[in-house]
């Protein structure tokens, strides 16, 4: 029989997992709750600054681009040039960055049609930058207006990253993208088999359907190519090029994305209490392509990410202040990721500056049955 | 069909549009870059969202919210992940003030 001494040294269970579905109780409750397709909280902006900031240009991105595929082609000929010898690992470590973890933000900002002024120029990099990032392009051009229009709303949102209580070991193994590549081509490949879930059912329209396994087929054709390319010369150098740059590139896309979100709120509607805004070094916000913003691109989604330190200095004010860094971000968002394992509705709440209105939490307190929201 | 009285020209840039509710529900009005008027429902048909925090590019309105578009002259739905048509609404200019004409 244990001792007193022994129950007390023994850690809290861990919570119990949510149903995390689009399709299940959740959701159910996400819209008796009010808490889908809400009105939600926003800083105010002058309309003039506010038009002037959403100004779209070709300038900034046709720049960043041509040094995107410039950097690219270089450091894949460095690879290929020093193949064999260890001289080509500088090569490739840049190379993997670029590939796996920059296509992220490309993939993104041309999602969101806020890359480029001109249309086709965000649809072709958005393409090439879904079949590097191992997304449909369809499918998760969807799943994303559904992270915009409820995000974090568990049942509602289909790109929550962690799902409570998190798992330490994954999140670990998602800095060398094998979980994660698994995961995506088996959805790649289900999709390209004619089969769609209940849950990308839920927010692909039924038109959307066709073009969502048209596209995965021809994402999982490349990658078939390329497999038989490397049996053919018996070598792995194709998925160096290929695929592989989602395994060894892929650390910086999942550092700064576990930032966006990572030990904040579930089920609330103001921004400010589920996303982080992180300065970071300008090599990292150019690869992120200014996602440290985060509060500031889900308040206002449709500002270009050249504009976002614009309105980051028109906004600040009415925000919590930025976390300082990314060893900063890290250091307060795992100990809260730790604590949410194991206290049911715990999140790291930051204090608001003077200037700031206070967060909207009103509107959560009158939502019935809501429980473990708590500082 | 009734003329309603929505804002004053001046109260919209051209090129620009604002909300206007009436009778419950919400409407946008809009100048385009000729000074001409126009009118729809207020909320993007795709997410319900307010159509005057977006932005308005030569004859579209683009959500704020997910990128989508209209034609603010015609209501066609012209980017995903809009799909449903935007309802227009009659609108003129009567001394310094618009007005919308909606049905009874």
């Amino acid at each position: 029989m244990p001792t007193d001494q022994t129950l007390a040294d023994r850690p809290e269970p861990l919570v119990e997992r949510r149903d995390y579905s689009l399709t299940g109780p959740s959701a159910a409750l996400a819209i008796e709750r009010g808490l889908a397709s809400a009105e939600w909280y926003h800083s105010d902006v002058p309309r003039k600054v506010m038009k002037e900031l959403m100004q779209r240009r070709d300038g900034p991105a046709i720049r960043d681009t041509l040094i995107w595929l410039g950097l690219l082609a270089l450091t894949a000929a460095g690879g290929i040039y020093f193949w064999g010898s260890w001289w080509c690992v500088p090569f490739w470590a840049v190379y993997g960055v670029l590939y796996g973890s920059a296509c992220d933000s490309r993939w993104h900002e041309c999602g969101h049609g806020t890359a480029f002024r001109t249309p086709w120029m965000n649809d072709a990099v958005y393409q090439i930058a879904s079949f590097m990032v191992m997304r449909n392009p369809v499918s998760w051009r969807w799943s994303h207006a559904r992270h915009h229009t409820d995000t974090i709303i568990v049942g509602r949102d289909a790109e929550i990253a962690f799902m409570h209580p998190a798992s330490i070991l994954l999140n670990i193994l998602h800095f060398i993208g094998i979980v994660d590549i698994w995961q995506w081509m088996k959805v790649l490949v289900r999709n390209a088999a004619g089969h769609l879930t209940p849950d990308e059912r839920d927010y692909i329209p039924e038109a959307e359907v066709g073009k969502a396994i048209f596209w995965a087929r021809v994402h999982v054709a490349i990658y078939a190519l390329t497999l038989a390319a490397a049996i053919y010369w018996r070598t792995i150098l194709p998925f160096m090029l290929i695929g592989g740059p989602r395994i060894y590139g892929a650390w910086h896309m999942f550092m700064t994305g576990m930032i966006q979100h990572g030990g904040l709120a579930e089920d609330v509607l103001d921004h400010r209490l589920n996303s982080r805004t992180c300065l970071m070094n300008p090599v990292s916000r150019w690869i992120y392509w200014n996602m440290n913003y985060h509060v500031e691109h889900h308040m206002f989604p449709m500002v270009p990410y050249h504009a976002l330190p614009r309105l980051h200095e028109v906004i600040r004010n009415d925000l919590p202040a930025p976390t300082r860094s990314i060893p900063a971000a890290f250091a307060e968002m795992v100990p809260a990721i730790l604590r949410q394992r194991r206290e049911k509705g715990y999140f790291l709440k930051k204090t608001l500056p003077p200037t700031a209105r206070a967060y909207r939490e009103e509107l959560h307190q009158t939502i019935p049955h809501r429980d473990g929201l708590k500082e | 069909m009734q003329w309603v009285s929505a804002c004053a020209l001046d109260d919209i840039d051209p090129e620009d549009l604002v909300r206007f509710d009436h009778g419950g529900r919400t409407y946008a009005i809009y100048r385009d870059e000729d000074g001409a008027v126009f009118a729809t429902d207020g909320l993007c048909t795709h997410e319900q969202v307010h159509l005057c925090d977006g932005l308005v590019m030569g004859d579209e309105i683009e959500c704020p919210k997910h990128n989508g578009r209209f034609n603010y002259k015609t209501g066609e739905a012209e980017r995903l992940p809009c799909v449903t048509t935007l309802r227009t609404h009659p609108a003129r200019v009567v001394g310094e003030m618009i007005e919308i004409g909606l049905e009874d």
